[in-house]
């Protein structure tokens, strides 16, 4: 497995957030985690890059425990995380942002930042832009194709599709699609559980904290539990 | 010919503040905090100058060298031992931490130096310009050119480096910018270790302007280049520089022209007025949020 985390307990003071966490993450996958607001994805992902740290339990990744490692240090082992809200740069440029993407990359980033712009090209008109004058979506890319500039060897993305139109929406995914097929593993929280699922190849599903339901995007899909909770009916 | 005269001088005691205030608002900008020892880092680099150079003997330039290495060091320190662990404090603590460290190096100064003001060395030596009848004081000339230099220096630093443009990456979002890979811990030394070093530079130019230095001697140029940073926009490069220059303007023609005494009241009241218009400071940012 790529990625490993096993049995963790995060508190926010005396919030127990995560409830004995465990799941993987295998190379060239999609793997989802979905679940409701305040369930924990998000808190997921940050004890994963290190910006909390749990009690208890392991964190490995490609086969090394990152559970003590620093924050800063998680991009340099191929691991990149577009946190929620995008949290790009709001007062620099587009070029600068994807530019501190690659602030670990030691060679030459015009290659990569040409790959950026091929995926999303609304970028590269508007790459003297300030970003935090880009639209909602555009925002989005930016985040995405920033975290690409380090060349992660797994991405992940905390809520890609958050307030985004649906037309936009499609296009992110499609987006994500891409960047998988060319090799990139990768782990997405979702609040819109049908679209997640739809691309995952395995999900999990998190409950006020604790994993309550794991399989692949199809088996789950399809139970009705989640069909009741997340998709509608 | 006298204004013009006045307003160089002023020009020059602005620069000074505008390199203090850089050390404020650069320390503000990445570490969200207001370093009141600041103004003291500059007369410990005042006495590393009169150590060297009139009490060891050494020539003016390692003199120079010593107090810039000395303050660095001594700053980025400050930073490691006082104010990191309380990285996650309430802002008050690390408030009043500040001010400690102000106290604490104001005593150390006292116990090595003792109280009595002592005269500072001849460090720059240039001969007065005259022009007409116009003379400037070889010292102002010195400070203006050398500050005009380290602030574009510092602008190129900041703007066109990937270690500036990662201090900026701090500045507005630290958790993000540890995800691209970038140490806010190592930042913020760093930041420290400039801060400090531009210190040592205003010491050595306050102490030639005025020809002394005593353990206080740093408290009232670090009040005044924190107002010229609030002034300015605290947080904003431009707006340190700007607000310096500006205050040490308003300063000396004040007391050329209106009253010595009254000089201080006049700049700290310009600071007010500016405050109430714009609260932000002359170049202050907006927060600019699309969420």
């Amino acid at each position: 497995m790529m990625l490993e985390a096993n049995h963790l307990n995060v508190y926010y003071g005396n919030i127990h957030a995560l409830k004995d966490v465990s799941f993987s993450v295998g190379e060239g996958e999609i793997v989802a985690l979905i679940g409701a607001n305040g369930a924990g994805k998000s808190t997921t992902l940050k004890t994963i890059s290190g910006m909390l740290r749990s009690q208890t339990g392991s964190i490995s990744f490609l086969g090394e425990d990152i559970s003590k490692t620093e924050s800063f240090r998680m991009v340099n082992k191929g691991l990149a995380h577009v946190p929620e809200g995008r949290r790009i740069f709001q007062q620099m440029p587009v070029m600068e942002n994807l530019e501190m993407g690659a602030y670990t990359s030691k060679g030459d980033i015009t290659e990569g930042i040409k790959e950026v712009f091929r995926h999303f090209p609304r970028l590269e008109e508007r790459k003297k832009q300030i970003a935090g004058t880009l639209s909602g979506g555009e925002q989005q890319m930016l985040a995405i194709g920033r975290a690409m500039m380090s060349k992660p060897k797994l991405l992940m993305l905390d809520e890609p599709s958050m307030g985004l139109a649906p037309i936009l929406v499609e296009e992110i995914f499609e987006i994500i699609r891409l960047f998988h097929e060319a090799g990139t593993t990768i782990l997405l929280v979702e609040q819109n559980a049908g679209k997640a699922l739809a691309i995952a190849n395995r999900a999990y599903v998190l409950e006020s904290g604790r994993i309550a339901l794991t399989g692949t995007g199809a088996e789950l899909m399809q139970s009705e539990a989640i069909k009741k909770a997340y998709l509608g009916g | 010919m006298e204004f013009l005269s006045n307003l160089i001088s002023g020009l020059s005691l602005g620069a000074i503040y505008a390199l203090i205030a850089l050390g404020y608002t650069m320390v503000y900008g990445i570490a969200k905090m207001l370093n009141f020892a600041h103004g003291d880092v500059i007369m410990i680099g005042a006495f590393t100058v009169l150590a060297t150079v009139a009490t060891a003997g050494f020539p003016w330039y390692i003199g120079i060298i010593a107090s810039v290495i000395v303050c660095t060091v001594l700053g980025v320190t400050i930073e490691k031992i006082a104010y990191k662990p309380l990285r996650k404090a309430n802002p008050l603590s690390v408030l009043i931490t500040a001010i400690g460290v102000s106290y604490f190096l104001q005593s150390v100064a006292l116990l090595i130096f003792g109280s009595g003001k002592q005269s500072f060395p001849t460090v720059i030596k240039a001969n007065p310009i005259k022009l007409g009848s116009l003379i400037i004081q070889g010292n102002s000339v010195v400070t203006l050119i050398i500050t005009t230099i380290i602030m574009v220096v510092l602008t190129l630093f900041i703007n066109k480096t990937r270690l500036g443009k990662a201090m900026r990456a701090v500045s507005e979002d630290k958790d993000a910018a540890e995800l691209m890979g970038i140490s806010v811990n190592r930042t913020i030394s760093l930041t420290f270790a400039i801060g400090s070093a531009l210190a040592a530079v205003a010491g050595i130019f306050y102490g030639s302007t005025y020809g002394f230095v005593d353990p206080y001697a740093g408290a009232m140029p670090g009040i005044k280049a924190f107002v010229a940073a609030v002034f300015g926009g605290i947080g904003s490069i431009p707006g340190a520089m700007l607000g310096g220059i500006l205050l040490g303007i308003i300063e000396n023609l004040s007391k050329a022209y209106i009253s010595t005494d009254l000089a201080d009241a006049i700049v700290f009241g310009v600071l007010i007025v500016v405050l109430i218009v714009k609260p932000t400071g002359l170049l202050g940012k907006k927060i600019r949020e699309k969420v």
